[in-house]
């Protein structure tokens, strides 16, 4: 199976899944637009508030404000808690509980399309809710440099990261009680990842351990961004978030498949 | 239009299809009958063209499904056990999405969907949610669906299950208004009376092979008598009555809260069981239906 996954990996079908979810969502966009505010209201109370308690702290070899140094981590992380619901938890629902895939599936859709039409819809609210994360970055003062678009782009990076994963994930819950473990994840990660705080702080062995963390690499990708700090390591890290959207999707189709069409 | 060879479904080292072979030919009502773990559900997954077989041969429309899969699936109609509709989408949004999958153009659709809520008898409700439907309506909606991209062949997984008697007569008369259209249909079912009414032809499965093939009437004939004596003995063990029974009738099966006299004639057989001085303390004579034909073929009755 897994052969004739990765060769021809969806097709231009799975627009109709984004276009389904589009539907879905239309008498639901009170829950759109809470999107937009989680990330906003982070960004003022940890910004504004902490930002005159904590000094500055270096980026790259530069001081810059906590409010600068926080954002990119916000930013990240609304990549991350995105991915969550649009990618395990609305999935998880049309799975195994409505099984609404498997009436998709009885069309000329496929798991790759089906898998593909969730990241399409991920990405698009992600991308939305990006730009407008980083146009009040800009407003409140707390981009220092007109490199901050590139976060754009970088935010998307860490979605297609997070959802793929998350899309993956979400195929080995078996119960609505297995989204506590979600939860176990997710808020050690958020708390963590060098998105309040600098991981230097941590001892060398533990900062070793964070460095896996993906919400890290992408909080320190959009750090580097947001600032116009760039060093090569950034690629790498790049290149570590593209490898994990790419492997879970891989891995997301397959599962999917042997759930839906075994 | 479709043919199966040898078709074999294994989910890990459980064999749930054991190599069976059918043919199907366009404008059939086709049936298969079993009861639940019989392979029925398994089969039609393969003749939906959503999961691949195992091993063994599957033809549909003169295509390979392993090949052809999105090309098949866009010619067929298919209507799930579990309706699994779009609960927050408005009954017409449910037919309308359900095309776009088929990529039909958004004006088609509006056309195409009043005439189905037509032919569902659900336009007075085309904007209800469907959460706020009767089952019976639920399932028409997703017969309505099913039909959308003007299938050739419709395939229907236990269709009323579930459904109250007037709901499932209702459901039938559609069914047989697309069968007078020409539609091809497969339906999995355990009730005898529904196969007896809908299916042209079928097959009886039974752990995952097929034991019997043909029309209803034909089956009946070939497998059981015409007429069944049913027989109800109070609290009595019935198990020997095999014996004492035996000598008024063809075949005594004995169930556990009965005993079945197939015969020639039920009113003789009736007379002469109480000529004999049993008393029954139930009696009910009717004709040999599929029920018996499973019976006779597996020792197992149908609806557990």
């Amino acid at each position: 199976m897994a052969t004739r996954v990765l060769p021809a990996f969806g097709s231009r079908r799975s627009v109709r899944l984004f276009e389904r979810n589009f539907y879905a969502y239309r008498s639901q966009w009170l829950m759109f637009v809470s999107g937009f505010f989680e990330p906003l209201f982070y960004l003022l109370s940890i910004g504004i508030g902490l930002n005159h308690l904590v000094g500055d702290l270096p980026v790259g070899g530069r001081l810059v404000s906590y409010a600068t140094f926080v954002a990119p981590g916000m930013l990240a992380t609304s990549a991350m808690n995105g991915a969550v619901i649009d990618s395990v938890f609305n999935p998880f629902f049309r799975l195994k509980i409505s099984h609404t895939y498997d009436a998709v599936l009885s069309t000329p859709l496929d798991v790759t399309d089906v898998a593909l039409g969730e990241v399409w819809w991920a990405l698009s609210r992600a991308a939305l809710y990006a730009a407008s994360f980083i146009v009040c970055m800009v407003l409140l003062g707390d981009a220092t440099s007109w490199w901050v678009v590139l976060c754009w782009p970088g935010a998307l990076l860490a979605s297609l990261a997070f959802t793929c994963v998350g899309l993956a994930g979400c195929t080995y819950l078996r119960s609505w009680q297995d989204f506590d473990v979600v939860t176990l994840v997710q808020l050690p990660l958020f708390l963590f990842s060098g998105t309040f705080f600098p991981i230097s702080l941590y001892p060398g062995w533990l900062g070793a351990i964070v460095s896996v963390s993906p919400l890290y690499q992408a909080a320190a990708l959009l750090r580097g961004l947001a600032t116009g700090q760039f060093d090569l390591l950034m690629l790498g890290r790049a290149a570590y978030l593209a490898a994990l959207g790419l492997g879970g999707l891989w891995l997301a189709a397959r599962r999917f498949r042997a759930i839906l069409a075994p | 239009m479709l043919e199966a060879r040898s078709l074999v479904k294994r989910f890990g080292a459980f064999e749930a299809v054991r190599g069976v072979d059918f043919e199907i030919a366009r404008g059939e009502s086709f049936g298969f009958l079993g009861p639940n773990g019989a392979g029925k559900t398994s089969t039609m997954r393969m003749v939906s063209a959503v999961s691949q077989p195992s091993a063994g041969s599957l033809s549909i429309f003169g295509l390979d499904p392993r090949a052809h899969g999105p090309e098949i699936r866009g010619r067929i109609g298919v209507v799930p056990q579990d309706d699994s509709l779009e609960l927050e989408l408005s009954v017409r949004l449910n037919i309308e999405m359900y095309g776009r999958y088929f990529d039909l153009p958004r004006r088609v659709l509006r056309e195409r969907t009043d005439e189905l809520l037509e032919f569902a008898r659900l336009s007075e409700r085309a904007d209800s949610k469907v959460d706020d439907l009767s089952g019976g309506m639920k399932r028409r909606l997703t017969i309505a669906r099913a039909l959308v991209n003007r299938p050739e062949l419709l395939i229907l997984d236990e269709p009323t299950t579930g459904l109250d008697p007037q709901a499932r007569h209702l459901l039938w008369e559609r069914l047989y208004r697309l069968k007078r259209e020409g539609v091809t249909l497969i339906i999995t079912t355990h009730y005898m009376d529904e196969a007896e009414q809908l299916c042209d032809r079928l097959v009886v499965m039974d752990s995952g092979t097929i034991v019997a093939e043909g029309a209803p009437r034909e089956l009946i004939g070939r497998h059981s008598s015409r007429e069944v004596v049913e027989l109800r003995f109070g609290t009595d063990a019935p198990e020997q009555m095999q014996d004492v029974l035996a000598p008024y009738a063809e075949r005594v099966e004995v169930l556990p809260d009965r005993v079945l006299l197939y015969v020639a004639d039920g009113d003789d057989a009736l007379r002469a069981v109480h000529g004999s001085g049993l008393a029954p303390v139930s009696t009910l004579v009717r004709r040999s239906s599929l029920e018996d034909v499973f019976l006779r073929l597996t020792g197992r009755t149908l609806v557990d």
